[in-house]
């Protein structure tokens, strides 16, 4: 398996031979910084690609086939145009909030972003507590979007950031929960740790039944929580027009829609860390010369492969099902996935404790 | 209206002073000052439940009045009342809106369009037109240059007038407010995905719960009915694809059906067959649009891309032969504007084998979903009484277990003759009004499948005299529309234009009920309800 360590070390060592220690720091800090933006640009751009595609596939349609093969420069194309649209600025709104809100919640998905340990050697923010870490960065997004909701001054974008809270607040908890349910069995916060702890057999499987469920409730829960069909309560089109972004254009309105986006990919690649193995191949264990063969195929490739493998089943699930209700979605949380994650926690707790796992 | 032998003579000796007339099909003149005890009557003792059409009337010298279209559901006997106000400056009528829910709407339409003023109407606001319109348009005597294109914008009032009459004879204006000042109220409309059209809601919110709906209409109000009034017989046949675009068909039909009526022409069974397949056509149309937008209200995008690629199918069958899509204009006085295209009877046979096939998609996806299922069963609950009273005919009543399909009321064109069945449901809810609608479809394959080989040969046109002139009279004619009874009413005083002629909308009745069923519920519901009771604006703003 690559380690990437090597070539982070060796240019950090480049540096320090022409520079003094802290400055190179501080280079190598903007470099990362700009590599982050860049991949973030990029990911984001491939998200909605390759949800144009998809849902167009599951509808009985083309989906986007004119500009570019395929289609594909179609989304770069749509970019520019969000690039070069008015930012129409609301009268009796909040102006300075109005103009934050759209930026806190692109901070919060960055800096979640940048938690996830792409291959070996590639981890960017990586440290003990990096779940804990996750967890919180993930968080401040629901603040930009009460702010959003709050500041736009306009009713329909006040419900949309009521239910959003409502919703994100709930479903953060089964989130932590089934997250929960995995540290109990690594016994690790660290992500890259707990990646390297998948080498024999993905915690999937490691875990069987508690990790499945742990999986299951994540997936529903994620999905929630970024906000995505059927649980796209905050900015139902057909209720509340846009939701809390009803009032936003132009680059303001693109950057909630690529958070989004991005922060789908996120949900999604934290599933593939902690449950698939991340960048981890698939290792079997006894079985040396087919582990080899995996081990061939570079880590990232691997984390991206699963990465989109659960964003195709989210993107099958949102083209399937209809929207659900506020009552009916707040119930799902606190009367079924509360419960039964905690029960899991438990039942997790039990498996580890008779060391009844793989 | 062939059964009214039995009622004509218990009303003449309840009220003697009713009067007969004959004239087309007939109605009772009846007093203003009686009218109400006649009205109760009709009502109370002789179970006539359904208000099946509304038409304020300027009858000149004889006043300003309304014609009642009357309708016992459980006998299914009919009768026409009118009664009218001599007093053109302040005309006013009492108010039947706690007999039959369906008349408080279409009181504010006359209200709006005549100026009729009905005693104890309690919210006697405008319909259609802006609150600071002068004058009354739909009357006679209306000068046209009165109402200059406005360009400010409108004041909506927060209160609702109505009159009380007092013992010496005067009315007494009162005003109550719709909402209260610390109400939350936000606009559904005009402008909004989910109204289907230009449709306003004020609803009053307590959170995420309706407290209180107020509807307004009118933003696309043509005045068509002005229109028609000079316009002659076969100019007016063009309006009617404009009003409900997902039942042009029907509703030509329906126009062309009451001006035969009145000539007495007796159109030949290829005719009969041509327009039968063609009303059902539309009616899957309609139906897989209806389908697809509820869906598309709900969240569930796919479904609505399978009902447009299914419907897509029936706009080519109909394109092939009428050259249109949504504006069919192909139904004329005494015929259709041409014959079937020689592909068309392939086609349809195609289409029904296609179609039945791809009904269990729809059922797969959507039916037996559980979200689905969660959001509709049991929501927005319509009771069969409240169906009838506000008369919200079509699929919506018969969800409700009101049989009230036009189509086996008063059986016309081939709809005697085929076997199909009347779709009820007992549960009033969203869910039923989906079920109706998809086993609708169903039934209406029936209908073609039953149809399409035996069409007859024959004229697709009949001779018609080219100067068109209805004798004197007036006539209702009814055919069952895609989401309901769509209703023509004509008065003709022996000119080559109509001197009124009243559409009975499908529409208004299902908006009219909105407020009673979507108490207390979500927002999210309030968006099941009104796709499923599948109002089309421009029907409604006629």
């Amino acid at each position: 398996m690559f380690d990437f360590g090597i070539i982070t070390n060796w240019i950090h060592t480049q540096f320090t031979s022409v520079m003094s220690e802290p400055l190179a720091i501080f280079l190598e800090c903007v470099i990362i910084g700009v590599c982050l933006l860049l991949l973030y640009v990029v990911v984001a751009i491939i998200m909605i690609y390759m949800e144009r595609k998809v849902c167009a596939a599951f509808q009985c349609r083309l989906g986007p086939d004119r500009v570019g093969p395929w289609g594909s420069v179609q989304v770069i194309c749509d970019v520019f145009k969000m690039l070069t649209k008015e930012i129409i600025t609301i009268r009796h709104s909040d102006k300075f909030l109005y103009n934050l809100a759209p930026y806190i919640v692109i901070i919060a998905s960055v800096t979640a972003f940048a938690c996830i340990p792409i291959s070996r050697g590639l981890e960017i923010l990586d440290f003990n507590v990096g779940v804990l870490f996750f967890m919180a960065a993930s968080s401040i997004g629901i603040v930009g979007i009460l702010l959003a909701g709050w500041s736009s001054n306009s009713k329909f974008s006040l419900i949309g950031a009521m239910r959003s809270g409502a919703q994100m607040i709930s479903y953060e908890l089964s989130v932590g929960l089934s997250i929960l349910t995995i540290v109990v069995l690594t016994d690790t916060m660290q992500f890259s740790e707990i990646v390297m702890r998948q080498a024999d057999g993905w915690f999937i499987f490691k875990g069987h039944i508690p990790a499945v469920i742990a999986f299951i409730i994540y997936l529903i829960a994620g999905n929630a929580e970024v906000n995505r069909g059927p649980f796209d309560l905050p900015e139902a089109e057909s209720e509340l027009t846009a939701g809390y972004h009803t009032e936003y254009s132009g680059m303001h309105f693109g950057l909630f829609y690529v958070a989004e986006f991005v922060n789908l990919f996120v949900i999604s690649s934290i599933a593939a860390t902690i449950f698939l193995g991340g960048w981890m191949p698939l290792h079997l264990p006894g079985l040396d010369g087919f582990n080899a063969v995996m081990d061939a195929i570079p880590g990232f490739i691997w984390f991206f492969a699963k990465v989109f493998f659960i964003i195709w089943l989210l993107m099958w699930i949102k083209w399937t099902f209809p929207r659900l209700r506020i009552d009916q979605i707040l119930t799902l949380e606190w009367k079924y996935l509360v419960p039964i994650g905690l029960l899991n926690l438990l039942l997790m707790v039990i498996v580890v404790v008779f060391k009844l796992h793989f | 209206m062939g059964n009214n032998i039995d009622i004509k003579e218990k009303l003449a000796a309840f009220e003697p002073s009713a009067e007969w007339s004959d004239a087309g099909d007939g109605m009772f003149r009846i007093p203003a000052a009686s009218f109400r005890k006649t009205a109760e009557y009709l009502r109370y003792n002789e179970g006539f439940d359904f208000l099946r059409s509304l038409t304020g009337m300027d009858w000149g010298e004889d006043g300003l009045g309304c014609v009642y279209h009357l309708e016992n559901t459980s006998t299914g006997e009919n009768i026409v009342l009118s009664t009218a106000d001599k007093d053109r400056e302040n005309p006013a009528l009492p108010s039947v809106y706690d007999l039959w829910k369906g008349a408080n709407f279409n009181e504010r339409e006359a209200y709006d369009f005549f100026g009729i003023k009905f005693i104890g109407h309690p919210d006697l606001r405008r319909l259609f037109l802006r609150d600071d319109w002068k004058g009354y348009p739909m009357r006679k005597d209306y000068d046209m240059s009165s109402n200059p294109l406005n360009m400010e914008n409108e004041v909506s009032d927060d209160d609702a007038p109505s009159y009380e009459m007092t013992d010496d004879g005067s009315y007494i204006l009162k005003r109550h407010p719709l909402f209260e000042e610390e109400e939350y109220v936000i606009n559904i409309g005009p402008q909004h995905p989910a109204t289907h059209g230009v449709l306003r809601f004020k609803v009053s919110l307590e959170g995420e719960t309706i407290k209180k709906i107020d509807a307004h209409c009118g933003y696309i109000h043509r005045g068509i009915e002005k229109l028609c009034e000079t316009s002659t017989y076969p100019q007016t046949l063009g309006f009617t694809d404009r009003l409900d675009y997902l039942g042009a068909m029907q509703n030509r039909h329906a126009l062309c059906m009451c001006i035969e009526k009145a000539l007495g022409i007796e159109v030949s069974e290829r005719i009969q067959y041509i327009r039968t397949i063609m009303d059902e056509l539309q009616r899957i149309d309609s139906h897989l649009l209806f389908i697809s937008c509820l869906c598309q209200d709900m969240g569930a995008l796919t479904v609505f891309f399978f009902g447009f690629r299914d419907r897509e199918k029936v706009l080519d069958i109909l394109e092939q032969t009428t050259g249109g899509r949504l504006i069919q204009t192909y139904n004329t006085i005494g015929g259709v504007q041409a014959d079937i295209h020689p592909d068309f009877v392939r086609k349809v046979k195609d289409f029904i084998g296609y179609m039945r096939s791809k009904m269990n998609e729809y059922d797969e996806i959507f039916t037996g979903n559980v979200i689905a299922r969660q959001r509709l069963v049991g929501t927005g609950v319509l009771s069969r009484e409240d169906a009838i009273s506000f008369g919200t005919t079509g699929g919506t009543g018969r969800a409700s277990g009101w049989a009230c399909d036009v189509r086996k009321r008063h059986p016309y064109a081939m709809y005697g003759k085929v076997d199909f069945k009347e779709i009820t449901f007992e549960e009033g809810d969203c869910f039923a009004r989906y079920m109706v609608r998809v086993k609708e479809i169903e039934q209406s394959l029936n209908i073609i499948e039953q149809l399409i080989d035996n069409i007859p040969e024959g004229e697709y046109q009949m001779k018609v005299k080219p100067l068109i002139k209805l004798p004197v009279g007036s006539w209702y004619s009814a055919v069952e529309g895609s989401r309901g009874e769509f209703g023509v009413f004509i008065e003709s005083r022996g000119d080559k234009f109509p001197y009124r002629v009243k559409f009975r909308s499908t529409g208004l009745p299902l908006v009219a009920c909105v407020d009673t069923i979507a108490k207390d519920v979500k927002i999210a519901d309030l968006i099941a309800i009104g796709g499923t009771l599948d109002y089309v604006i421009p029907d409604i703003d006629r």
